[in-house]
């Protein structure tokens, strides 16, 4: 037999058992299809980290307040931790190895200008090193400058999505825009960022952190938290060693606030934390998925396995007349094994179709990116060859050894 | 016997089940020739090793002792491969219940044997081509494109016979092929063996029915694996049949 007519048998017997073919592929189906689509997942993730990391800035260290005081029926708890102002100029000023630091105290405000009212925008209070140290752009105008974070002028960079929002076409610099009841004057607008990591640069409007603290911060809790700060952002300068600047920061934040080291209020998360965080939440469902994967691809192979041997008993007769028509025991062999194969190779393909749509609709329908490796349909396309010869053998090894006088008087 | 070449020849030919104690002797010495062009009927009581002496000179089974020579090669000790390889090549089967595969049609029924063929190897258009031409033989041309179950038990035992026919085989081995057919269909297919074997075939055939092995030229007793009798069955057409079929022996 050359290889056109043993397809074309194997494919007959195939065909001649429609339904029996198709849920014997299943396992396969499934587990081609797991695989890549858990490839596609983190292929997925590697690439939002990879822009995550890319859209974060260089070296970036996160210094947040925690939770550190207060009790119960004591009023406003102190959200922010010991985070103050000061402490920013203090990391500037006494640490060394520092290329930028910055401030973020966020509030929520209602924007007007003209008819258009938008509610529930967030207010970034910072610093003039913002864009530096974040690593974003002004497209239009300017951002503030120290002069006017000293005196609290009463400025205002728009995110890009804002400004097109209230200005559309029109140029905004040098409108005054109100927030909540202050009247602002735009003197700049970013360029387009995006999400990363949760925030939208876009959606958002800069202002000095002075007029955050005077202007956008509720009065009742103005005087517990005076210039509180939610979040210090430091840039690590590109030769510094990031695990020294950290001790530095820690020791002396520790210093400043009056707290030991093993029970800081605030916490330091460096850029590499953060990733480490992202990919082990990704991580357990990989493993998770790597599993189901596995699982079924053996699974299926052992349908194929089960389905055949079944099939060598029905074709008993057939197996002997082959034989006695001078089929060889290798002859009778190859067939079964070409029809296992043949299987898990239809599994394969239809699997990879179900994966490719399947990381389509994962990546739409949840907020994890998919992307197609190449390579993952590579890699499944074989392991399901490798599972047809692997779980095929045993069947087309018993056809192979059936004797021919027997195998012909079977009923 | 008679100075065709021969096409069996065993010698002392033996076959043994079990040991010990449960040990049987289905073949205890068999000696038969067989000569090309002969038409030959092998009959027996059933247990006789009839049927075993049959799958030994089918290539199917080894013999425990003696020796099988087949056309000239001694078979006896081949592997099964090389057993599959001798049937493929020199041999063709027709069996009690046809066999026919039931999802293929008639014709490919036929062209069946030509998937297995090592050598003079046919392409794939010329088959069919034999194939009709082996059909239309055994006067089956308009039932070529039928499956099996479409088909009268006589129509498939035709088919079976073209099947054993398509590789120009040595020899034809018909095991029982009147046994699941009524009378009619049975004097059908033994005109149809008797035909093949007037042009020349070499055909040996186990049968139980004294009128079926009535067709054959000799008739071969066995009886508790041994050869009980081995004797010309005197038939007319016989004479002619031969001097056509030493003809084409010394063309080979």
């Amino acid at each position: 037999m050359n290889i056109g007519e043993l397809l074309k048998v194997s494919w007959k017997s195939l065909v001649s058992n429609k339904l029996r073919s198709l849920l014997t592929m299943l396992g396969v189906i499934i587990g081609v299809a797991a695989v890549i689509v858990m490839i596609a997942v983190s292929a997925g993730t590697e690439a939002t980290i990879s822009e995550a990391i890319n859209g974060l800035g260089t070296n970036l260290v996160f210094i947040s307040g925690t939770v550190t005081r207060g009790g119960p029926g004591q009023g406003p708890q102190n959200q922010q931790g010991g985070l103050v102002y000061d402490d920013m100029t203090a990391i500037r000023e006494r640490t060394s190895g520092v290329a930028g630091v910055t401030v973020d105290q966020q509030s929520s405000v209602t924007i007007k200008y003209g008819d258009v009212t938008l509610e529930d925008v967030s207010v970034v209070g910072t610093t003039p090193d913002y864009p530096t140290v974040r690593d974003v752009q002004v497209e239009t105008g300017r951002f503030f400058t120290d002069k006017e974070q000293e005196r609290t002028t009463k400025v205002v960079v728009l995110g890009s999505g804002i400004a097109e929002e209230l200005f559309g076409e029109a140029d905004p610099i040098g409108q005054s825009i109100n927030v909540n009841t202050t009247k602002l004057t735009v003197i700049g607008v970013l360029a387009p960022k995006g999400l990363v990591s949760g925030t939208d640069f876009d959606e958002q409007i800069y202002t000095p952190i002075s007029v955050v603290f005077k202007k956008f911060t509720p009065s009742m809790f103005s005087r517990i938290m005076g210039d509180r700060v939610r979040q210090i952002i430091v840039s690590v300068d590109e030769n510094a060693n990031m695990d020294e600047v950290v001790q530095q920061i820690s020791i002396l934040l520790a210093n400043r606030h009056e707290v030991s080291l093993d029970s800081p209020d605030f916490s330091i998360r460096t850029q590499a934390d953060i990733i480490e965080t992202q990919e082990s939440t990704t991580s357990s469902f990989r493993t998770l998925l790597a599993w189901v994967a596995g699982v079924s691809l053996v699974v299926g192979g052992i349908g194929i396995m089960n389905i055949m041997l079944v099939s060598v008993t029905e074709r008993t007769r057939e197996i002997g007349l082959r034989q006695a028509i001078g089929a060889t025991p290798g002859d009778i062999q190859v067939q079964f094994l070409s029809e296992a194969l043949m299987l898990s190779l239809l599994g394969g393909v239809l699997g990879i179709l179900a994966g490719v749509g399947g990381s389509y609709l994962f990546g739409s329908l949840s907020d994890m990116r998919t992307v197609i490796e190449p390579f993952s349909i590579a890699l499944s396309f074989t392991s399901a060859a490798f599972i047809g010869i692997f779980f095929g053998y045993i069947p087309a090894q018993k056809a192979a050894q059936l004797d021919p006088i027997v195998a012909l008087r079977h009923e | 016997m008679d100075g065709s070449p021969l096409i069996i020849e065993t010698l002392a030919l033996k076959k043994v089940y079990g040991s010990g104690d449960s040990q049987v002797n289905a073949l205890d010495g068999i000696d038969i020739k067989i000569s090309a062009g002969e038409f030959v009927a092998i009959m027996g009581p059933s247990g006789s090793g009839k049927s075993t002496l049959l799958n030994i000179l089918a290539c199917m089974d080894r013999p425990t002792d003696g020796q099988y020579i087949l056309a000239g090669e001694d078979v006896s000790g081949y592997s099964r491969k090389e057993l599959a390889f001798i049937r493929g090549r020199q041999l063709g089967f027709v069996f009690q219940s046809y066999n026919l595969l039931p999802r293929l049609t008639a014709l490919d029924n036929v062209m069946l044997p030509m998937m297995y063929q090592r050598e003079n190897r046919v392409h794939a258009d010329q088959r069919r081509e034999i194939a009709m031409e082996v059909l239309a033989s055994v006067g089956l041309t308009d039932r070529a494109h039928h499956l099996p179950n479409q088909l009268s038990g006589g129509q498939q035992q035709r088919v079976a016979i073209a099947r054993a026919l398509i590789n120009h085989p040595l020899l034809i081995l018909a095991d029982e092929p009147t046994g699941n057919l009524d009378t009619r269909s049975s004097h059908e297919i033994m005109d149809l063996l008797h035909t093949l074997h007037a042009s020349g075939r070499t055909i040996v055939m186990v049968t139980h029915e004294p009128d079926i092995a009535h067709y054959t030229e000799r008739i071969i007793l066995i009886r508790d694996g041994r050869l009980a009798s081995d004797q010309k069955n005197g038939r007319p057409a016989l004479a002619g049949a031969r001097s056509r079929v030493e003809m084409e022996g010394r063309a080979e």
